[in-house]
């Protein structure tokens, strides 16, 4: 179900859902637009080991998010703690939790949304829906394409240095030299593939396009319930009392 | 008329000289061209201008240079390139989709497009899925897709830049096969740049010949023109067919101990991507090891791993005693075993093996060839005194006086190889490893270059070269080791 989904609208759900997560600063909102995020997910189509391994990277950066809130936050309240820079009052451990589900409400969706895309379909998306140039959209593309190329380049140079007796000492100067290497490597090949695909008479802006991208009502239900979503979540905040929106 | 040119010229504009000037021909529809001229003599920007991928604001044209009578940048599409290095022609990330690119961009509807790309597909040879990811594609297996690419859009004049010179013989063999399949029926013109003539001769009816001052040196029946001219041809270090290559005088080799010494090997970059297990190399003391085999099958890998650059998945690898670095303090808890050269520090390792890369530019650190050179002798701490008496006859021998002060990166690709070779020798290794030494060289640079290894290995030197190329085997294969799939032959 998910895979009916335009690129291009995943973008803007991934938006929709972080709003509400992001202007506000409170335990409730966060923890219903994660939960339901996470009630969602089996329901379109993501199979529940591909939810949790996502998962765990997040519950490895959470804690260290809320953790520093908890220390370094600012303070208000009852103050439970103090040493040097760190106090730990009511209002941080509050900020420490949000914190912590925060990273969960604005992780899992991103993570979903985006691990299935594939670069190829996210840029027919960009120019067919969202109408971007496609000059920018396919070179950006093609360029990506060409990242692997450097890696390969990278470790070449790593060991051309270390065969020539360079890499003992010196890495900041190495690394400038690999970088300028590397540099010059990345242009040669641009122009090389920009003048490939000059030569299929890219560049012209009217094209067509061999693989539709198109939105239909998969992506209008999807807008419809990630609006609904953070609508709930605002509102269960307010109801709840916890509703503290940034800044106020 | 396909192509015709009267006393066209083009200047880029960052030069002062013209890149090629005074041509005059005719090329008829249907016409198979190869198109010659020495390294310099500006056919790769005859074939760009012809394919129409050069722009009026990029330098300055004399004279005329039309396809069917029109400028070539208003009949794109009707010409497809293909260039040297197969990773830089593919466009988009998957066979179908970067087949479809060029219909796209010359807006062919939709309906259409994909009975186009199968087609071309098929015509090229190319028998795999759609969906393919291209970069699971082969080097001639990513030249045939940039043919299909062209066929896809109808294109009738074949634009071909040395396109078999970064291939295996194997890759060489699918893309003449199947440029030769395109033109069979003379629907379509083919001009194809390449310095070795004997891949396309076959193929060809008529050979043009750029002079390196401008103008024509030769334009003639193929076979023909290349009797008459062979002379100017290999001095233009051109590989003219049965020319001879110079008889080298290699050591008589006995059976040496081996210097290096694999047991049981598992070779990879990581252990995730392990390309063989259980080799038991054994790199015998002095003369010349060429290691051959299909791309893929790990020979980099391997050599990489001897010469001490990757260290070996699984399994041991042990130097000779007296290749072996005398102990030094610190080593035990840096992990340093005399026996196995990946452990070994960098400075001991520059002093006993060599590697020269395929690339010359990955081995560059410095902005002049003399500090190129010193920067090896240098982080040995070598004094200068000492490292002028070890690197003022290396450029002597290696023709790079002249050019000490010039930028390694400006040089041209002959002068890039030479350089790339002079740094490994400057730190006075002896056991050298070459990987592709001779890809893309003409005959001149690499008649120089089998002359020189030659040279070292009469004078003591090991040197193993990972190579494709038959003549090299040839000069160079004292020792022949070939590996496959199925793991290492030693003949």
């Amino acid at each position: 179900m998910i895979n009916r989904i335009n690129p291009v609208t995943r973008l803007l759900l991934a938006i929709l859902l972080s709003i509400p997560v992001i202007i506000t600063l409170d335990w409730v909102s966060a923890t219903v637009v994660f939960l339901s995020c996470l009630a969602l997910a089996p329901v379109v189509g993501f199979p529940l080991r591909t939810i949790g391994t996502r998962l765990i990277p997040l519950l490895l950066v959470a804690p260290l998010g809320a953790i520093s809130m908890a220390l370094y936050g600012k303070p208000g309240g009852e103050v439970h703690f103090h040493w040097f820079l760190i106090t730990i009052s009511d209002q941080s451990v509050r900020m420490a939790l949000a914190a912590f589900l925060r990273v969960f409400a604005l992780g899992l969706p991103t993570i979903l949304l985006f691990t299935t895309v594939d670069p190829t379909d996210m840029a027919d998306g960009l120019a067919q829906v969202a109408k971007l140039p496609a000059r920018f959209v396919l070179g950006t593309l093609a360029g990506v394409r060409m990242v692997g190329l450097f890696l390969d380049d990278w470790r070449s140079l790593e060991h051309a240095r270390r065969a020539r007796g360079l890499g003992d000492t010196g890495r900041l100067r190495r690394w400038f030299t690999m970088a300028f290497a590397l540099m010059v490597f990345a242009v040669r090949r641009g122009s090389r593939l920009a003048t490939a695909m000059e030569a299929r008479g890219f560049g012209g802006n009217e094209r067509t396009w061999a693989r539709p991208s198109t939105v239909g009502w998969p992506d209008a239900i999807a807008v419809g319930v990630s609006i609904a979503i953070g609508a709930a979540a605002l509102i269960a905040a307010w109801q709840a009392g916890t509703l503290w929106v940034i800044g106020s | 008329m396909a192509i015709s040119a009267e006393g066209w010229g083009w200047r880029h504009a960052s030069r002062t000289r013209w890149a090629v000037r005074d041509l005059t021909f005719e090329i008829a529809d249907g016409e198979r061209v190869l198109l010659l001229g020495a390294s310099g003599s500006g056919k790769s920007t005859l074939l760009h201008a012809m394919a129409g991928v050069i722009a009026g604001d990029e330098g300055e044209q004399a004279g005329r240079l039309l396809v069917d009578g029109k400028h070539p940048t208003r009949c794109i599409g009707r010409m497809g390139l293909v260039q040297q290095d197969p990773e830089s022609s593919v466009v988009l990330e998957r066979v179908g989709d970067d087949v479809a690119f060029g219909c796209e961009n010359l807006r062919v509807p939709r309906e259409e497009i994909w009975p186009r790309v199968r087609h071309a597909l098929a015509e090229v040879g190319l028998g795999v899925e759609l969906n393919r990811p291209t970069s699971a594609l082969s080097g001639g297996q990513k030249q045939r897709l940039a043919l299909a690419g062209a066929i896809a859009m109808r294109a009738d004049i074949l634009l071909l830049d040395e396109p078999t010179a970064n291939l295996d013989p194997v890759g060489i063999a699918e893309v003449t096969g199947a440029v030769e399949r395109l033109v069979a029926d003379r629907s379509r013109t083919l001009v194809v740049v390449e310095h070795r003539v004997d891949t396309w001769i076959d193929l060809v009816d008529r050979v043009i010949v750029l002079g390196s001052d401008g103008g024509l040196l030769a334009d003639g029946p193929a076979r023909e023109t290349i009797e008459r001219h062979r002379h100017t041809l290999v001095d233009a270090g051109i590989w003219v067919p049965g020319e001879p290559l110079p008889d080298l005088q290699l050591p008589a080799t006995e059976a040496t101990p081996a210097i290096l010494t694999g047991e049981n090997l598992t070779i990879g970059r990581t252990r995730e991507h392990i390309v063989q297990h259980d080799l038991n190399p054994q790199l015998r003391e002095g003369g010349s090891t060429v290691l051959t085999g299909p791309n893929g099958a790990g020979k980099s890998t391997l050599a990489l791993t001897l010469a001490g650059l990757l260290a070996p998945l699984d399994g041991t690898i042990s130097a000779a005693e007296h290749l072996r670095p005398p102990a030094r303090q610190g080593w035990r808890w840096r992990h340093v075993r005399a026996e196995d050269p990946s452990t070994w520090p960098g400075r001991d390792l520059t002093t006993r093996i060599g590697t020269v890369f395929q690339e010359p530019e990955h081995q560059f650190v410095a902005t002049t060839v003399r500090e190129e050179l010193e920067a090896g002798p240098r982080a040995l701490g070598w004094d200068a005194a000492r490292t002028a008496s070890r690197i003022e006859p290396l450029m002597e021998t290696l023709r790079l006086t002249g050019l000490a002060r010039a930028n390694p990166f400006t040089l041209s690709g002959g002068e890039k190889r030479r350089l790339s070779v002079a740094t490994v020798l400057a730190t006075g290794p002896q056991v050298i490893f070459l990987d592709e030494p001779t890809f893309g060289q003409d005959r001149s640079t690499w008649i120089e270059l089998v002359q020189l290894i030659a040279t070292l290995v009469t004078q003591g030197a090991t040197v193993l070269s990972v190579t494709h190329d038959q003549a090299y085997q040839r000069a160079l294969g004292q020792h022949h080791w070939h590996l496959t799939p199925s793991g290492l032959e030693v003949g």
